[in-house]
C-alpha cells in the first residue's frame, strides 16, 4: 500500500479559503494610498520648481496691476502657504473635486469628462490591435526562435518602438489624408458635425446606442489613424515581450510533456504555451495601456484631437496645477487600476498562484 | 522481433562551443513486457537517448543511425509520424512531476487530450477513460481529481498523474526518466511498485533511466550503463550487479550505500564525469580508472562478450581473476 | 538531466558576432563623427537665412529649405549635436540618481527600502510625459531644463533594477563570505558587488538612451526643449508638422530621430540577450 504521505490531496475553491477578500481590501487600500502618494509628489516638484502661473494665464502685463495679480492668486487659493493647498486640495480630492483649472477656469472634473473619453476611445482601439499584433509576431518569432522570421520580426519590433511617435503621425498624416486622401481629416467629426448624444463620451458607442450609423462610420474613420499610430510602439513592445515570455514558457518541462504526447504543435502552443505566457503579456499590456494615455498628448497635437494629451499640455504651458494633477490622477488611477485587475487576474487564472500566495 | 532495436545511434548537440556529441554509437534492444534500466552520471547521454527515440531533441539536435520500433524505422520520420508515435505508442514521463504537469491545466484535460486527438474518442468517454486511468495508478476519488489541477497534489500524486497520462493511449513502451528522483524514498517504492504491475498487467515495455542502480535492483530485467555517450556493459539485472566486469560499473555499485561487502573489490571513482564536448579520446573513461593502461587512450574500445547476455566495453577485463575467485 | 549550465565564452556570445549590434554601432559612430565634425561636414550654415524657402529636395539642397530657407540637410547634421549630447547626458544622470536611491534601497532593506520603494512605484505610475512637460514648462522652455525634467521621471526604472540585482546578491556566498571577512557595508557595497551590478545598468542605460531621445525630442516638438533658432530635430519636425504639405521639412529630421534611437536600441537589445536570462528578464519589466 501507498505511505499515507502520497495521499495529500486538497480542494480548494478559487474564492475562498485562500483569503481572496483580504488580499482584495489590502491591494485596494494601497492603491489609495499610491494615488494620495501621487498628489503629495506632484504637488512638490511643481512647486520646487520656479514657475509662475499668474504670468502664465494673464501674461507678464498683468503685473502692471496689482489688483488683478491678487484676485487671480486669492481666486485659485495661490495666495496661501503650500501646506494649506495641498491639505484643501487633497480634503477636496476626497469628495471627488479636483478643483478648478487655472487655464480653462472650469472644475477639472468636467474638462476630464470631456476631454478624457477622446483619449480612451483611440487609446482602447490602440491597445487591443497592439495586442493582437504583438502576440501574433511575437508567438511566430519565439517558434521560429533564429531563423529568418524571428529575425524580421525582431527588426520590426525594434523599428516600432524607435519611431518618433509625433513624426510618424505627421508622416502618416501627409501619406493617408494629403497623399492618398484615404484618411479623413483632423479631429474626431468632420467639421460643422454634430457629435452624438453625450452617454459615455465614446463618440463611436453613442452614435451606435443612438442607431446613428452614419456618425459612427464618421468618427471610427476619424479615429482610425490616430489610433494606429499610437500603437506602433506598444506593438513593438508587445511583440519582444511576448517572444521572451513565450520563449521562457517553451524551456519548462510542462511543455515537453505536451509534445510527448504527440499533441500537434498548434494545440501545444495555444494551450500549453500562450496561456500562461497571457498573464505576463497582459501585465504589460495594462502597463503600456497607461503609458499610452499619456504618449497620446504628441499624437493628439499633430491630429488636433481633443483629448486628454492636449489638455494636459494646455494645462503644463498654463502651469495650471490642478488640470495637471487632474491628468495626472486619471492616468495613475488607471495604471493603478490596471495592476490590480491583473494581480486580480492571476489568482483566478494561476492555480499555483492562488495557492502560494 | 524486438519491440525496439537502436542500432548505432549518436545524437549531436549544438553547444554554445560547437557541436557535441551527446550519444555515440549506441546499439541495445528491448523486449516485449521487459524492463530496461539505463544507468550512468548525469551527462552520460541517458535522457538524450530517450529524447532520440521522441523526435524531442533539444534545438538544433540530431540523431542519426536507426531505431527500428516494431520493426519501423522511426529515426527518419517526419514531424507529422513522430507525432503519431509520441504519446499514442510510445509515452514517456518526466524526472520532475513537480513541473512536468501543467500548473494551470486540469488533470482531466491533461489527461484526456492527447487521448481525444489520438483516438479521436468524445470528451465523455475520454473522461470515462480517465477515470479508469486514475483507479488504474491508484489515485483516491478520481472524480474530484479530475477535476483538480496539479498544485492540489503531492510529489507521489503527480508521478502517478504522469504515468496515467503517459498510458492514456496504451503505449507499447514507456520510457521513465529518473521517474523516482524528486520523491521520498517511501514514494518511491510505491511508483517502482506501480511501474512493476503495470508491465505484469499490460504487458508494456519500459525503459527506465536513472542514476540510482538502488531503484534499478527491483524493477529492471537488464540493466544497461553509460559513460560519456558510450555503452560501458549490459547484462541481465542479477549479473551486472553481482558480476560487474568494468571498472565504471564496479565503481558505480562500490558507491552504492551497504555494498561494500567482503570479497568485492572496492574501486572508488576518482574526479568528475566529464562535460559534453569533453570526452576523453579511447575508452572515455581511462582518465578515472584505476586499471587504466597506455592502450586505453588510442582506441575506442569494441564488445567483450562475457556472456551471451552479458557484454563490456573494456578490452583489458581487469576485473576477470578477482570475479573468478569471488565465484 | 539538466543540462549543464553552459558559461558564457567571449568569442561566442561577442556583441561582434551580432549583425544587427553591428548595424546599430555603425549607425551610432556614423552619427557621433557627424556631430563632431559638423562643420566640416555641412554644405550650409545651419542658421544662414540666404536663399529660398522651401526648396523642394534638390542637388543643391539634398533636404530642400525650410520655411526660413535654411538649408535641413546642414540643420540636420548640426542636430546630432544638441541631441545625441543631451540623451546621453540624460541617461547618465537618470543612471546615477536611480541607482544611488536602488543601491541604498537594496543595500539598508527594512523600513528605508519599503519607504524608498513605494516611493518609485508612485513614480512608475505617474504619467511620464506629463509631469516632464510641467517641469519643462515651470523650468522655462529650454533643452538643458527638458532633460532636468525627464532625470526626474526617467530614474526608477534604475532604481527598481539596481535594488533587485543587489537583493540577488546579498543571497550569494561571495557576499556572506566579504562580511565574514569584516570588510565594511559600504566597501561590499561598492567593491564586491560593483561588477555584478554595472554590467545590468549599463544594458539598461543602453537601452534608454533611445528612449530618453525620444522623449527629449518630443518635448522640443511640443515647444517645451530646445528653441529656434537652434536645430533640434523634434523642434524641426514640428516645424514639418506647421507645413506638413512640404513633406521634406518634417520628414528628415524625423528619420535623424529615428535612425540614431534605431541604433542605440539595436545595441541595447544585442546586449541584453548577452546577459544571463534571469538579469534580462529584470530589465525586460
Amino acid at each position: 500500500m501507498k505511505p499515507a504521505s502520497d495521499r495529500r490531496f486538497s480542494s480548494r475553491k478559487i474564492f475562498s479559503g485562500a483569503g481572496f477578500v483580504p488580499f482584495i481590501v489590502r491591494r485596494l487600500l494601497t492603491s489609495i494610498l499610491l494615488i494620495f502618494g501621487i498628489t503629495l509628489i506632484a504637488f512638490s516638484i511643481t512647486q520646487l520648481v520656479p514657475g509662475d502661473p499668474v504670468a502664465a494665464n494673464l501674461g507678464q502685463s498683468a503685473y502692471s496691476d496689482p489688483a488683478i495679480v491678487a484676485a487671480f492668486k486669492k481666486q485659485f487659493g495661490l495666495d496661501q502657504p503650500v501646506y494649506i493647498q495641498y491639505i484643501k486640495y487633497a480634503s477636496h480630492l476626497v469628495k471627488g473635486d479636483m478643483g478648478i483649472s487655472l487655464s480653462s477656469k472650469r472644475p477639472v472634473t468636467t474638462d476630464l469628462k470631456e476631454y478624457f473619453p477622446a483619449t480612451l476611445e483611440i487609446a482602447l482601439i490602440a491597445i487591443f490591435f497592439a495586442l493582437f499584433i504583438g502576440i501574433l509576431l511575437g508567438t511566430i518569432s519565439a517558434i521560429t526562435r533564429d531563423r529568418l522570421p524571428d529575425q524580421i520580426i525582431r527588426v520590426f519590433s525594434l523599428t516600432g518602438v524607435s519611431m518618433p511617435v509625433f513624426w510618424t503621425a505627421l508622416t502618416a498624416f501627409y501619406v493617408f489624408f494629403f497623399l492618398l486622401g484615404w484618411a479623413p481629416g483632423s479631429g474626431r467629426l468632420e467639421p460643422g458635425a454634430d457629435p452624438p448624444p453625450h452617454k459615455t463620451g465614446l463618440y463611436t458607442v453613442d452614435a451606435l446606442l443612438n442607431g446613428d450609423f452614419s456618425t459612427f462610420k464618421q468618427a471610427f474613420a476619424h479615429l482610425l489613424l490616430p489610433a494606429l499610430v499610437l500603437a506602433v510602439y506598444a506593438v513593438g513592445v508587445l511583440t519582444r515581450f511576448t517572444r521572451a515570455s513565450v520563449l521562457e514558457i517553451l524551456g519548462n518541462d510542462y511543455v515537453r510533456s505536451a509534445r510527448a504526447k504527440g499533441l500537434p504543435e498548434f494545440t501545444v502552443i495555444r494551450r500549453h504555451v500562450l496561456r500562461p505566457a497571457l498573464l505576463s503579456i497582459i501585465t504589460v499590456a495594462g502597463v503600456a495601456f497607461s503609458s499610452l494615455l499619456a504618449g497620446s498628448v504628441l499624437v493628439e497635437n499633430v491630429f488636433s484631437w481633443p483629448g486628454l494629451g492636449q489638455y494636459a499640455y494646455r494645462a503644463a504651458v498654463g502651469l495650471d496645477l490642478p488640470g495637471i494633477m487632474g491628468v495626472s490622477m486619471v492616468v495613475a488611477t488607471i495604471y493603478i487600476l490596471m495592476n490590480l485587475i491583473v494581480d486580480v487576474l492571476y489568482r483566478v487564472i494561476d492555480p499555483q498562484m492562488r495557492d502560494l500566495k | 522481433m524486438k519491440l525496439l532495436e537502436v542500432t548505432d545511434l549518436t545524437v549531436t548537440l549544438a553547444t554554445s562551443s560547437g557541436d557535441a556529441q551527446a550519444v555515440r554509437n549506441l546499439s541495445f534492444n528491448l523486449g516485449h513486457g521487459e524492463i530496461l534500466g539505463i544507468a550512468g552520471e548525469s551527462g552520460s547521454g541517458k535522457t538524450m537517448t530517450a529524447l532520440s527515440l521522441l523526435g524531442l531533441l533539444p534545438y538544433k539536435g540530431r540523431a542519426e543511425g536507426s531505431v527500428l520500433f516494431d520493426g519501423r524505422e522511426i529515426l527518419t520520420c517526419t514531424k507529422k509520424e513522430y507525432r503519431n508515435l509520441r504519446g499514442k505508442d510510445i509515452a514517456m514521463i518526466f524526472q520532475d512531476p513537480m513541473t512536468s504537469l501543467h500548473p494551470m491545466l486540469t488533470i482531466e484535460t491533461q489527461l484526456t487530450e492527447h487521448l481525444r486527438y489520438h483516438r479521436k474518442v468524445d470528451k465523455e468517454s475520454a473522461r470515462q477513460s480517465a477515470l479508469k486511468l486514475l483507479d488504474t495508478v491508484k489515485i483516491p476519488d478520481p472524480a474530484a481529481a479530475l477535476r483538480a489541477h496539479p498544485i492540489q497534489f503531492s510529489g507521489g500524486m503527480r508521478q502517478r498523474i504522469a504515468i496515467a497520462m503517459a498510458l492514456a493511449c496504451e503505449p507499447k513502451l514507456l520510457i521513465a526518466d529518473e521517474p523516482t528522483t524528486a520523491l521520498d524514498v517511501t514514494v518511491q517504492a510505491g511508483i517502482l511498485k506501480l511501474l512493476h504491475q503495470l508491465r505484469d498487467e499490460r504487458n508494456l515495455s519500459i525503459m527506465i533511466i536513472t542514476h540510482d542502480l538502488g531503484v534499478l535492483s527491483s524493477l529492471t530485467d537488464r540493466i544497461m550503463i553509460m559513460y560519456a555517450g558510450s555503452e560501458v556493459e549490459s547484462g541481465k539485472t542479477s549479473d551486472l550487479l553481482m558480476n560487474p566486469r568494468h571498472p565504471y560499473t564496479n565503481g558505480l555499485i562500490s558507491a552504492l550505500p551497504g555494498a561494500s561487502k567482503d570479497g568485492k573489490v572496492l574501486t572508488s571513482i576518482k574526479g568528475m564525469p566529464p562535460e559534453l564536448g569533453n570526452f576523453a579520446s579511447g575508452c572515455a573513461f581511462h582518465p578515472r580508472c584505476a586499471f587504466a593502461e597506455k592502450s586505453c587512450s588510442d582506441s575506442v574500445p569494441l564488445a567483450l562478450q562475457i556472456s551471451d547476455t552479458h557484454r563490456i566495453f573494456c578490452p583489458i577485463n581487469p576485473l576477470k581473476k578477482s570475479v573468478d575467485i569471488g565465484v | 538531466m539538466k543540462s549543464p549550465r553552459v558559461k558564457r565564452k567571449k568569442n561566442s556570445n561577442s556583441i561582434w558576432r551580432q549583425p544587427l549590434a553591428i548595424v546599430g554601432i555603425a549607425i551610432i559612430v556614423i552619427w557621433f563623427i557627424l556631430a563632431i565634425f559638423a562643420p566640416w561636414i555641412a554644405p550650409y550654415d545651419p542658421l544662414s537665412q540666404a536663399g529660398d524657402k522651401f526648396v523642394t529636395p534638390s542637388a543643391a539642397h539634398w533636404m530642400g529649405t525650410d520655411e526660413l530657407n535654411r538649408d535641413i540637410l546642414s540643420r540636420v547634421i548640426y542636430g546630432a549635436r544638441i541631441s545625441l549630447p543631451y540623451a546621453l547626458l540624460l541617461v547618465i544622470l537618470s543612471a546615477i540618481l536611480g541607482s544611488v536611491i536602488g543601491g541604498i534601497s537594496g543595500y539598508f532593506g527594512g523600513k528605508v527600502d519599503s519607504v524608498l520603494m513605494r516611493v518609485t512605484d508612485m513614480f512608475f505610475a505617474f504619467p511620464g510625459i506629463v509631469l516632464a512637460m510641467a517641469v519643462a514648462a515651470a523650468l522655462g522652455p529650454q533643452i538643458r531644463n527638458a532633460v532636468i525634467a525627464v532625470t526626474i521621471v526617467a530614474w526608477p526604472v534604475y532604481a527598481r533594477l539596481v535594488r533587485s540585482l543587489i537583493l540577488n546578491a546579498k543571497q550569494n556566498d561571495y557576499v556572506t563570505a566579504s562580511s565574514l571577512l569584516g570588510s565594511s557595508s559600504i566597501r561590499t557595497l561598492f567593491v564586491d558587488l560593483r561588477p555584478n551590478i554595472s554590467g545590468p545598468v549599463f544594458v539598461l542605460a543602453a537601452l534608454e538612451v533611445g528612449n530618453a531621445l525620444l522623449l527629449l525630442s518630443g518635448l522640443s516638438f511640443l515647444g517645451l526643449g530646445a528653441q529656434p533658432p537652434s536645430a533640434e530635430w523634434g523642434s524641426m519636425v514640428s516645424m514639418g508638422a506647421a507645413n506638413f504639405d512640404r513633406w521634406w521639412v518634417g520628414l528628415f529630421p524625423g528619420l535623424a530621430i529615428l535612425t540614431a534611437v534605431l541604433g542605440f536600441n539595436f545595441i541595447g537589445d544585442t546586449l541584453r540577450d548577452a546577459l544571463d536570462p534571469r538579469t534580462a528578464k529584470a530589465l525586460r519589466n
